[in-house]
């Protein structure tokens, strides 16, 4: 590339004939992929150190609920190597690092307010001294009541933040009118997020008291923020730079902060560069995981089993502070209809107070408690209908013409619920499965199939309209090599990828031309947190306008300088035809330099018609909608709880893919994260608040063998997205995430097998071997009242 | 001092602290960041790196690689091996093909979990004749990814293991073998940082080593040792390292037992004791990871004497017996005589596992045995079950029913055997059997199941062993279907 290689006239001509192979639509690998596997991919903790390095290990409260009487730290100082121990009092700005509300005192500030909230920091020339010497420190409590359920948090009504309704029509009359009415709750578990790497930052002390920041963060604006506020800097005095993550989730949203901004502080303390870097149990017992819900729910509905009306009582269990629980139980409460017409709706959030953990951001963002629980709702309907539960699920899905209003005065536009699940109930064989299926567990004592095929609709934009912006910085050099920076992160989503092949496309130069930067803040700022799925949509347009701009600069040269018009100047395949003329895109390029073109841009975008009232819980918070389907096939054991995932079938719309590669990644990858959420991922607190399940010991996710050696992915076909995003794709990062519901709906599926279908098993989430096993006591004592429960043990032989 | 080659490298190393692992050499004294670590703890496989070693096969000293945690092993149990991390496979330039493979099938996205992945591909590949899903799944249960959901990976497991081509460390193989078997062993240590690591050849050695040094840790596998040191954050001032003793990782079939030298990875005693008890190797392979099995020995999943170690109920009821050494003198104890209460053991100050003689099966026996956990893979029993059966003409001539994760001690269900012995083989019996099973055991509830459903299941699991005797065909475990 950095030599003119000239070719004939003929030769140029021809490749501009040909497809350009790594444009959008493409199957293009990870930018990182080879780096990855070569083990060159470099992380924060990779990082070359400093000889005079500072690492930081923080003190973890080891009460609940209580308050400091007195923290001695001359005990610290003991230890060699020892730079400094910081408490509360050391943090030289401001002490809150609350993301939107504040709350999150940087270290325990006169009382903690739950176990493993750090109280004192320690830096020392190793993270043994470190720790050796933060162990060492002298903390006395004065304990307080601690309150650590969500029913407890209720009864005393402590919030975080106030309770919220979304309402349409008169749910108390709908439902005093209905031919049928069912009352149920369901618990469903949080979720570690898991992220391989742990939550990291290292800060190195610049001139003018500045500081630049290498955090793993999906919001690097944000920790600069956070960093200059407990520095009491301007923002302009701090750098953060995120090249990649080892994985987020949701998870280094808002908590990636607390460990820069400890950092930064004993940076600015001792003028030394200084490294935090959770180790795996630390992080877990620190940093908020996805909320555990508790639901209420009253549902009145027909013969048929059509909702006539539905009150829904959401409680989140936020942990200590506010952190994102606003808008993540506001979502949970939008998606409480997934894909259904609710009829008349009452809609009720609570976001309840506990001295757990701050619970935070994680793929799907309240949205998967909402849908599992009105998931839960169709199958209660369909048992005590007897009728099929797909049959319940399509009845009660949005109209396209009518029925088509949300329970928050969104109409439901562009509908796939319909045609997606008549391609995939066809594709997976459902009926013909539910026949062979009662066929088997009539003959099978011990074993039980499960199947379930159920919907995805999710919301695409973040529902605070204003975080509904990105910009991006493309610069092309004289060689025709182009620099792209975007505000949005790598976490592993490919998101770099597929806004390189954005820019490949709008210059039609191979995205081997295209050098990604690491995220950094002086390059594009005031950024939006990377998630709500918005990372291509939103930085993809945002570069999409930077190359644009750059390209039209281009076209104007090339028509002034050759005499065309703009018309005759097109661009393809590396080429730039202009009328007849052919010229590579470096010859254009270095043309335009030497005229004087300026050949760098900013791009910046913002989604149109989004607007949201609260205080009347009315407008369209979505842009659009991503649907997807799975069909999830198990086999329980009856006599254990056991149970395997033998086949799934999924359909996910992602619109007129980026890349499919990526996207399939996406689908595979949140279908099995949401598996894990929903089946073998528990999290477990003693009577003193303390995690028991803090590291991979004791809490487990998927492993590759609970992936169905049947699994069947596909991406919808021919359906651009109709809104105008870019190169009309749809946002794929949450949505699969809920396709995991069908697994733990087909094992309650098993499991009402031993009652005829008749009855819901009570089975809250995460459906463990546990669990199931007293949801198959749950039916052989309703099925057989006075029956001994484990006849048929006898009876098989 | 200990020597090891890193890739090609002949590194010998005299001073270094002897409860450094692997991972952190790697990383802080090697500056070598392609290993990472995920949670170091041995549960993750981020760090796996391969460690290949010479083996005797038809007459000839050929390499085997094999995976292992780099955060659970000790650099003490690299002397006299190959140490291969995932910068070595790449050559002038030029991806290895387990490298190539998750490129081409997408199998990265974060990439964190990747080199880990790579490196148990790459062992893979190296040990596997074909593209084969199960030994995929086997190879990689012990490497989490939270982005790919595996199937990508599976994918490039199968493309690397279709055919591959011979690399780098095939063509070096002769010239690796002679290095490594200049490197001597025995009669060795490694010393660093106030603590020591002694390395004895020979059984008759660490005899001599025990009994002067009765306060020593043995270290086999040590990968439960080592998370004292990364995990408790405690000092391991004096080990002895078991790994160089060839007499100690011998395999002998018996005509009346199977011999099984106490350090012999759990990985090589599998096929043994599958032949025999087809159940005891099914279990084996969800005991933890490849990784951990890899390193993991028979002796220290005994001798460690964890409630819920999954070998211990088995070889209980089948009437396994240890031969223990202490000095000169040697004898054997029936291994349910071996656990006395929570990690007590009838072991004396100086005293160790020699071998594990397991019984050969018998005609009419009836050996079934199962786990129950959350997750299939790499996961520690709530309840662990084995019972043997010797059924004549309908009726329950003997009965060895033990359990694990019901007591602080793996042990026998005496009430529950004493309710089958002399009995018609029936479900009548089975449930006045599951009746006195209640009363065997007072199980507590933790996070991995509650008291009720550990005695339910352990109920239950009996149920399932007679279902499986008595009508063979039905379906009864899920775990067949991975």
């Amino acid at each position: 590339m950095s030599e003119l290689i000239s070719h004939s006239q003929e030769e140029l001509a021809a490749l501009f004939r040909a497809e350009l192979l790594t444009g959008v639509g493409r199957s293009v690998r990870h930018e990182s992929a080879a780096k990855h596997a070569s083990g060159e991919a470099l992380y924060i903790d990779d990082r070359l150190e400093f000889p005079n390095q500072l690492h930081v290990y923080a003190r973890l409260s080891e009460r609940a609920h209580a308050r400091i009487v007195r923290i001695d730290s001359a005990p610290c100082y003991a230890v060699p190597g020892v730079a400094i121990v910081i408490t509360s009092a050391d943090v030289p700005g401001k002490l809150d690092i609350g993301p939107v509300f504040p709350g999150d005192p940087l270290l325990a500030d006169g009382n903690v307010q739950y176990l493993g909230q750090p109280v004192l920091a320690v830096a020392a020339d190793s993270l043994d001294n470190a720790r050796r010497a933060a162990l060492a420190a002298i903390v006395e409590y004065e304990d307080l009541e601690p309150v650590l359920t969500v029913d407890e948090a209720l009864r005393r009504r402590q919030f975080v933040l106030d309770s919220h309704s979304q309402r349409r029509g008169d749910a108390a009359a709908a439902l005093a009118e209905a031919p049928h009415r069912l009352a149920g709750n369901l618990r469903i578990g949080g979720q570690e997020h898991f992220y391989l790497e742990t939550q990291i930052a290292s800060v190195l002390p610049t001139e003018d008291g500045g500081m630049l920041v290498h955090s793993s963060t999906q919001h690097p604006s944000e920790v600069q923020k956070l960093v200059a506020a407990v520095l009491g800097v301007p923002l302009n005095k701090v750098e953060v730079d995120m090249r990649r993550m080892g994985g987020g989730f949701g998870g280094k949203e808002t908590q990636a902060a607390a460990p820069a901004c400890l950092c930064a502080v004993i940076a600015r303390l001792t003028g030394r560069p200084t490294k935090m870097r959770l180790p795996r149990n630390e992080d877990m017992r620190i940093t908020g995981k996805r909320h555990p819900f508790q639901v209420e729910y009253e549902v009145g509905f027909d013969d048929d089993g059509r909702l006539h009306g539905v009150h829904i009582q959401l409680a989140a269990n936020c942990g200590y502070s506010p952190d994102l629980s606003g808008a993540i139980v506001d979502r949970a409460m939008f998606h409480a209809d997934n894909a259904y017409y609710l009829g008349d709706a009452l809609v009720e959030g609570h976001r309840c107070k506990t001295n757990l953990a701050s619970n935070t951001a994680f793929r799907g963002f309240g949205g998967p408690q909402g849908m599992l629980a009105i998931e839960e709702i169709m199958d209660a309907i369909a048992r005590h209908l007897g009728k099929d539960p797909l049959a319940v699920r399509k009845l009660n899905y949005y109209g396209k013409t009518e029925r088509n209003l949300t329970h928050y005065h969104q109409t439901v536009e562009h509908n796939l619920l319909e045609e997606m699940t008549a391609e995939l109930e066809a594709s997976c064989e459902y009926a013909a499965r539910r026949e062979e299926i009662r066929t088997f567990n009539a003959r099978s004592p011990v074993l039980k199939k499960g199947l379930a095929l159920t919907p995805v609709k999710f919301g695409i934009s973040f529902t605070s309209s204003f975080l509904n912006q990105a910009g991006a910085l493309v610069h092309v050099y004289t060689d025709g090599s182009i620099h792209l920076n975007h505000g949005g992160t790598e976490m592993g989503q490919g998101l770099n990828t597929k806004v390189a092949q954005v820019v490949a496309e709008v210059f039609q130069v191979d995205v081997s031309r295209i050098q990604i930067s690491p995220a950094n803040t002086g390059k594009v700022p005031n950024t939006s947190p990377t998630a709500a799925s918005s990372g291509a949509d939103l930085n993809g347009k945002a570069a999409k306008e930077a190359a644009q701009t750059i390209r039209q600069r281009l076209v104007e040269f090339a028509a002034r300088h050759w005499q065309v018009s703009a018309e005759d100047v097109q661009f393809k395949n590396g080429q730039v035809r202009i009328r007849d003329r052919y010229l590579s895109f470096e010859e254009l390029v270095r043309a335009a330099y030497v005229g004087q073109v300026s050949l760098s841009s900013t791009g910046f975008y913002r989604t149109p018609k989004i607007y949201y009232d609260r205080t009347q819980a009315r407008g369209r918070p979505f842009y659009y909608y991503a649907f997807g389907m799975a069909c999830a096939q198990v086999l329980v054991d009856t006599l254990t709880g056991e149970y395997r995932l033998l086949r799934a079938d999924i359909l996910h719309d992602v619109g007129a893919s980026l890349n499919p590669a990526i996207d399939i990644g996406q689908v595979e990858g949140g279908f099995v994260q949401g598996m894990g959420w929903l089946t073998c991922e528990e999290l477990v607190w003693d009577d003193k608040g303390r995690l028991l399940t803090a590291g991979p010991a004791s809490y487990k996710i998927p492993t590759v063998a609970d992936v169905p050696a049947d699994l069947r992915v596909k991406l919808l076909e021919n359906r651009r997205n109709p809104e105008d995003t870019v190169f009309h794709s749809k946002a794929v990062g949450e949505p699969p995430f809920m396709l995991g519901i069908s697994v733990w709906c087909a094992i309650k599926d098993a499991v009402a097998s031993l009652a005829d279908y008749r009855l819901q098993p009570a089975i809250d989430a995460p459906a463990t071997p546990e669990r199931v096993l007293w949801g198959v006591e749950q039916m052989k004592r309703l099925q057989q009242p006075q029956g001994a429960v484990h006849e048929y043990a006898g009876e098989s032989t | 001092m200990i020597q090891f080659l890193l890739n090609r490298e002949l590194r010998s190393e005299s001073a270094l602290d002897p409860n450094l692992t692997v991972l952190r050499y790697l990383r802080e004294h090697l500056r070598r960041t392609g290993t990472k670590e995920g949670c170091n703890s041995g549960d993750c496989g981020a760090c796996t790196v391969v460690v290949g070693e010479l083996v005797a096969e038809d007459g000839r000293e050929r390499l085997r690689y094999r995976s292992l945690n780099a955060c659970l092993t000790f650099v003490a149990a690299l002397h006299g091996k190959q140490l291969l991390v995932v910068e070595d496979l790449e050559q002038r330039g030029r991806l290895h093909a387990v490298q190539q493979a998750v490129v081409d099938r997408h199998a990265s996205q974060c990439g964190f979990c990747t080199p880990g992945v790579v490196m148990s591909l790459f062992a893979l590949q190296k040990n596997a004749d074909g593209p084969n899903r199960e030994r995929a799944c086997e190879a990689l249960a012990g490497n989490l990814c939270r982005c790919t959901g595996y199937r990508p990976i599976l994918a490039a497991a199968e493309q690397a293991c279709g055919a591959p081509e011979p690399d780098q460390f095939d063509a070096a193989e002769a010239e690796t073998v002679a290095a490594l078997k200049a490197i001597v062993r025995g009669g060795t240590e490694l010393a660093g940082n106030d603590r020591r690591c002694l390395l004895p050849a020979s059984v008759d050695e660490l005899a001599t080593l025990y009994t002067a040094y009765p306060e020593a840790r043995l270290l086999a596998g040590g990968t439960d040792l080592a998370l004292e040191v990364t995990q408790q954050h405690r000092a391991l001032p004096l080990t002895i390292h078991l790994g160089g003793i060839e007499e100690l990782k011998r395999l002998t079939p018996g005509s009346e037992a199977i011999e099984i030298g106490a350090a012999t990875p759990l990985a090589d005693c599998q096929a043994a004791l599958a032949a025999e008890y087809p159940d005891f190797g099914a279990l084996l392979k969800r005991f933890a990871s490849l990784q951990i099995r890899n390193q993991g020995t028979l002796g220290g999943n005994i001798g460690n004497a964890s409630p819920i170690g999954d070998t211990p109920p088995l070889l209980i009821a089948l009437g396994a017996r240890l031969l223990l050494r202490k000095g000169e003198t040697s004898r054997t104890l029936a291994l349910e005589d071996f656990f006395l209460d929570y990690k007590v053991t009838a072991l004396e100050s100086g005293e160790f596992i020699e071998k594990i003689l397991v019984p050969r099966a018998r005609l009419g026996q009836a050996f079934r045995a199962y786990k129950l956990s959350k997750r299939l893979d790499d996961d520690i029993s709530a309840v662990c079950a084995a019972f043997n059966l010797l059924i004549e003409d309908g009726r329950v001539r003997e009965a060895r029913i033990a359990f694990g994760g019901m007591a602080a001690i793996p042990r026998r269900a005496t009430a529950c055997e004493r309710a089958l012995l002399g009995q018609p083989f029936e479900a009548a019996v089975i449930e006045r059997a599951c009746t006195a099973l209640a009363g065997d055991f007072d199980p507590l509830g933790d996070f991995r199941a509650s008291r009720e459903y550990r005695l339910l299941a352990a109920q239950n699991l009996l149920r399932k062993a007679f279902l499986e005797l008595h009508a063979p065909a039905l379906p009864t475990r899920v775990t067949d279907h991975v």
